[in-house]
């Protein structure tokens, strides 16, 4: 009790005398940067889960070919969420003379749970957000829907039995993105009308589907209970079927996130490891005194000890609510960047936050405490006394297990853990060795130097120890930094990359073989550029390697395998593959190839079928049997929104069955017209629109882009302060000297001199390795966590080495300012 | 009168890479409880040795020192601290004040070390005693030379110790300042009855004390 009254009175007159404020301010940053960047990061994830599941129409769906059993929706309800219905199935419409196919979509009053419909009403230019479709008695139309019917608002719609007033214009859907190959165009009605209008019949092909939304403990209840009562014919939908594109954009993102969570947890660790020593070095006369008043070591150990507990709990408090007010103000901005309601954050952010406060303390501020107990009390009288420095061991891995654990918890995923955790050791390891063998080569080449130069390099070899210390913490600090740098470019120049301006805005499917002589030449006509068309085959998987296969033989490879054994897919064939697909495995064949019969195969598509290299497989196309071998695996980059397909099978594979062909190309704003001529001149030709599609992704990866960016600039900005506050940690020694120095007559121009030349060659240094560390360490990251492609970037290696020296020097020189501003003797009592 | 220190047959033995340096050998005295004492001696003439070993701030290579009747060779390092603590009372050159501590509250200390209840009435007893009633609050950067060595005297005189060392407690000090400080020490030990050790090269502040021990070259002149 004593012992610990005494570490709160010694911890507040450290307070107040200004002793421990920079630990402080260290401690309130690291917690702040880590805290903020995990609120913020908790509140963009949940925004961009919302983000999908406004994809959705909601958090989670049941997708069923029958009518949904009213079972599912109490249960739902009892669980406290929302429930929507729709149902959609392909009709005749009619709009006086003119009939059309559509898809009709009925839609009860609550539906999209997430999300909203944009849609025109009657005689009305500006574009309305609603939630609930129709309401009954009346229809709203899609534009091409509009455009076939040539109907005008106002009019009446026959769907079956019932005559609907058209009201309204659909703009754009929410769950639009879900699938786009709906061919026809749409048609909404109130789920009141579907059964007036006669068309629910036995044998009906209706897709009904029933979303929830609600608290994401609630949404995981229902479906785990879903999962489990799943019957024939039934499907659940999470956002995990969102387009691909988009869910890989999403998962990146949040991967990202996470980075930039540990990024700002590597720099507090720096950050409170420099502070730490300076405390210990200013403790240490003293703990001698107090050795000397009669204090025993488990009494000053205790105070020490107590005081940090203290500082922990200040430091986290205050840091915990910086971060706080700080992601309130940065949530309003992301909110309106994302144009979404960003869910409050949760409590978990704010009680990591206290943890990581005494983690980072315990595992880099303990050793050098804990060893002023051991202070000799002789060294009150003499200063020459050896002291007992921490074992460089205890202390590097106390550290490194400390940092590996919050890394490990921060993570999630354990490859990026080891990626990051080994970088750093590494790191250390070699910004240690090479300062060190800098330090040797710079006291032979400072006998050459004159003045200020040859006084700066000379205090970088003085202090070895401090400036190895010092050129480890600034290098992994800047690592960091950098390595979020780099991570960031090349995922923002991927997304770009994903969505080029001419990505395809239009679908054909259906050209028959007959006419692709005719269509390609009017494709050409027209000036389109880049079409390819794409054979077309519905295939049903037969046998692998000679033994039947049905949906029942994957039961056990789970939901997705089942569904691809037994559903009908799609089989193309082409020459070459494009750059949107990659080899991962095995060979392509070439482009002139003949002879047997080959086939190349998404490799996710594999994996959950199981199928490898050399595995031969028949697939039944309307009764007759195509069999062929697997030579190569691909991975697609379906981002490139050009026709991919799992299975592709080798020129001239598919020529003996009846194929159609399918093409994607970009047509501009202007030129959309010539689409109708081409389904004039090709009636049986659809033309898809997934230029609402395209703008959606495109939409959802400018919001991803911008909260990765937001979080990037937040991190850089806090790791810029923690860093400071790091090179601020060891001035004493510095302004000392400088003190010294300037009683010994030394101009104000010689100081800064000698200090400039100090601090650019630490931060030319510390940048250096920290340049080429951050460029390995981002190079796995990208490949082995973000499946991205990794380029050498010599350009930013430069900017990371400037921009060391010149944070070092920036940070250096404001640290020791006041030097040069006080008479001398003020700057020696100040110690 | 009881002895306050028995010195018999000190020495400290300090090894070099290549040989051995002997910086104090076969020193033997006693002082008596009340009594004062002068270390006189040239610059390395072993003095700050010899009071570093009486104080149980060092271990002697050979001999024993005995505070009170206890002999220092017989504690380990805490025990000694807490005979420090209990008996023991210092005065440095260099005052030896924290940085981060007021004045009142480096008096303060080493009672709160010891645990008593109401260390501060104590504390700013002793500081009006010693003419710092007005710099209670202040920090040892903002006050001089001589007010810092005031304030270490009154956190050596608060625990009320049987024994006081003092090394050279006016090295730092202008003449006259270094005369009211010697005033003062004498003072206040013999109000409290201490026994007094100084270490110092003045011979003025040296003739003060009942008894004077010279060193020179790790042994005692007699």
């Amino acid at each position: 009790m004593r012992i610990i009254r005494l570490a709160w009175r010694q911890t507040w007159r450290d307070l107040a005398a200004g002793e421990i404020r920079l630990m402080l301010m260290a401690l309130v940053l690291a917690v702040m940067a880590v805290t903020a960047v995990g609120l913020i990061t908790d509140r963009a994830e949940s925004g961009l889960q919302q983000e999908a599941n406004r994809l959705l129409g909601g958090d989670a769906g049941l997708r069923a070919d029958t009518p949904i059993n009213p079972d599912v929706a109490a249960s739902a309800k009892k669980l406290k969420l929302d429930v929507a219905e729709t149902a959609g199935f392909p009709s005749m419409v009619q709009a006086g003379e003119s009939v059309s196919l559509a898809d009709i979509r009925a839609i009860d009053s609550r539906y999209p749970l997430r999300g909203e419909f944009r849609i025109r009403r009657e005689n009305k230019t500006a574009i309305e957000n609603v939630q609930g479709g129709p309401v009954a008695g009346t229809v709203w139309l899609s534009e091409d829907a509009a455009r076939k019917l040539k109907v005008a608002t106002g009019q009446r719609i026959g769907v079956g039995d019932v005559s609907l007033v058209y009201t309204a214009t659909m703009i754009q859907e929410p769950d639009a993105a879900l699938d786009y190959f709906n061919v026809a165009p749409r048609v909404f009605i109130a789920l009141d009308d579907l059964s007036k209008t006669g068309l629910v019949q036995n044998g009906s092909r209706i897709q009904y589907r029933l979303v929830v939304s609600g608290k994401k403990s609630d949404v995981q209840g229902f479906i785990a209970s879903t999962k489990k009562n799943l019957q024939r014919g039934q499907r659940l939908e999470t956002s995990d079927d969102a387009r691909p594109e988009v869910r890989s954009a999403l998962e990146r993102a949040g991967r990202f996130l996470g980075l930039a969570a540990l990024v700002s947890l590597i720099l507090a660790a720096v950050a409170v490891a420099l502070a730490a020593r300076r405390h210990s070095a200013r403790h240490l006369d003293g703990s001698a005194v107090m050795r000397c008043l009669g204090a025993s070591q488990s009494t000053i150990a205790g105070l020490q000890l107590g005081e940090l507990f203290f500082l922990g709990l200040v430091g986290s408090a205050i840091g915990i609510t910086l971060a706080w007010l700080l992601q309130m103000a940065v949530g309003v901005w992301l909110s309106s960047a994302m144009g979404v309601a960003l869910p409050q954050p949760g409590m978990q952010p704010v009680f990591a936050g206290f943890a990581i406060g005494f983690t980072v303390l315990i595992a880099f501020a303990v050793p050098p405490i804990l060893a002023l107990r051991k202070v000799p009390a002789l060294r009150v009288l003499r200063r020459d006394v050896p002291l007992t420095e921490p074992s460089a061991w205890v202390v590097g891995l106390l550290g490194l297990a400390g940092l590996g654990g919050l890394l490990w918890w921060k993570a999630d995923s354990a490859t990026l853990a080891s990626i990051i955790l080994g970088g750093i050791g590494i790191t250390a390891a070699v910004l240690a060795g090479i300062a060190w063998l800098l330090l040797r080569w710079l006291k032979k080449v400072r006998q050459g130097l004159r003045g200020p130069w040859r006084y700066g390099l000379a205090n970088l070899s003085r202090h070895e120890g401090m400036t190895l210390a010092q050129v480890s913490a600034l290098g992994l600090g800047l690592m960091a930094l950098l390595l979020l740098t780099f991570v960031r470019t090349d995922l923002l120049s991927r997304w770009q990359q994903t969505m080029p301006a001419d990505a395809p805005n239009r679908f054909v499917i259906n050209v028959q073989s007959d006419q692709l002589d005719g269509v390609k030449k009017f494709i050409d006509n027209e000036g389109l550029k880049n079409v390819q068309l794409f054979p077309m085959v519905r295939a049903r998987l037969q046998e692998v390697n000679g033994k039947k296969v049905t949906g029942a033989d994957y039961e056990a490879a789970g939901m997705r395998a089942q569904r691809l054994a037994e559903r009908e897919f799609n089989l193309s064939s082409v020459a070459a593959f494009g750059e949107d697909n990659k080899l991962v495995a095995g060979k392509y064949w070439s482009a002139n190839h003949s002879g047997d019969r080959e086939m190349s195969v998404e490799e996710g598509f594999a994996s959950s079928l199981s199928w490898k290299i050399g595995d031969v497989v028949s697939f039944d196309i309307a009764g007759q049997t195509l069999t062929a071998k697997i030579t190569s695996l691909r991975k697609v980059e379906w981002e490139s929104f050009k026709p991919n397909f799992f299975v592709v099978i080798s020129p001239g594979g598919l020529e003996n069955y009846s194929a159609s062909y399918i093409s994607a190309m970009h047509v501009p704003e202007g030129k959309i017209s010539v689409m109708d001529n081409l389904v004039r001149e090709y009636p049986n030709l659809s033309v898809i629109d997934v230029g609402a599609v395209l703008k959606q992704v495109r939409s959802t990866i400018e919001q991803v882009s911008r909260v990765v960016e937001s979080v990037f600039y937040f991190s850089l900005l806090a790791g810029l302060l923690v860093l400071l506050a790091a090179v601020q940690a060891s001035q004493d020694d510095r302004m000392r000297e400088a003190g010294v120095m300037r009683v010994l007559g030394a101009s104000k121009k010689q100081l800064r001199l000698a200090q400039a030349t100090e601090f650019a060659s630490l931060g030319l240094l510390s940048g250096l390795v920290a340049s080429i560390s951050a460029s390995v360490i981002a190079s796995l990251i990208s490949e082995q966590v973000f499946n991205l492609p990794w380029t050498f970037n010599w350009p930013l290696i430069a900017y990371g080495v400037i921009g060391g020296s010149s944070l070092a020097l920036l940070a250096g020189l404001w640290a020791t300012r006041k030097v040069t501003q006080v008479p001398p003797m003020e700057t020696l009592r100040a110690l | 009168m009881a002895n306050a220190i028995n010195v018999s047959n000190l020495g400290k033995v300090v090894r070099l890479p290549t040989s051995e340096l002997r910086i104090l050998q076969d020193v033997s005295f006693q002082i008596n409880q009340g009594q004062t004492l002068a270390i006189v001696g040239a610059s390395g003439s072993g003095k700050s040795t010899l009071l570093s070993l009486m104080a149980g701030l060092d271990t002697p290579s050979e001999g024993h020192v005995e505070i009170l009747d206890v002999n220092l060779s017989s504690l380990d390092e805490d025990g000694r601290a807490k005979l420090r603590g209990d008996k023991v009372g210092f005065v440095f050159q260099s005052f030896q004040l924290l940085p981060a501590l007021t004045a009142i509250e480096n008096v303060m200390l080493p009672l709160e070390l010891r645990g008593d209840a109401n260390p501060q009435a104590a504390a700013r007893d002793i500081l009006q005693r010693v003419g710092l009633g007005e710099r209670l609050e202040h920090y040892p950067r903002q006050l001089s030379g001589g007010e810092q060595q005031r304030v270490a005297i009154a956190r050596a005189f608060v625990v009320q110790p049987s024994v006081l060392f003092a090394d050279e407690p006016t090295g730092n000090l202008d003449t006259e300042t270094g005369r009211a400080i010697v005033d003062l020490l004498f003072e206040l030990n013999q109000t409290s009855g201490t026994t007094l050790v100084v270490v110092t090269h003045d011979e003025k502040l040296a003739a003060r004390c009942s008894k004077i021990l010279r060193l020179a070259e790790g042994r005692l002149l007699q």
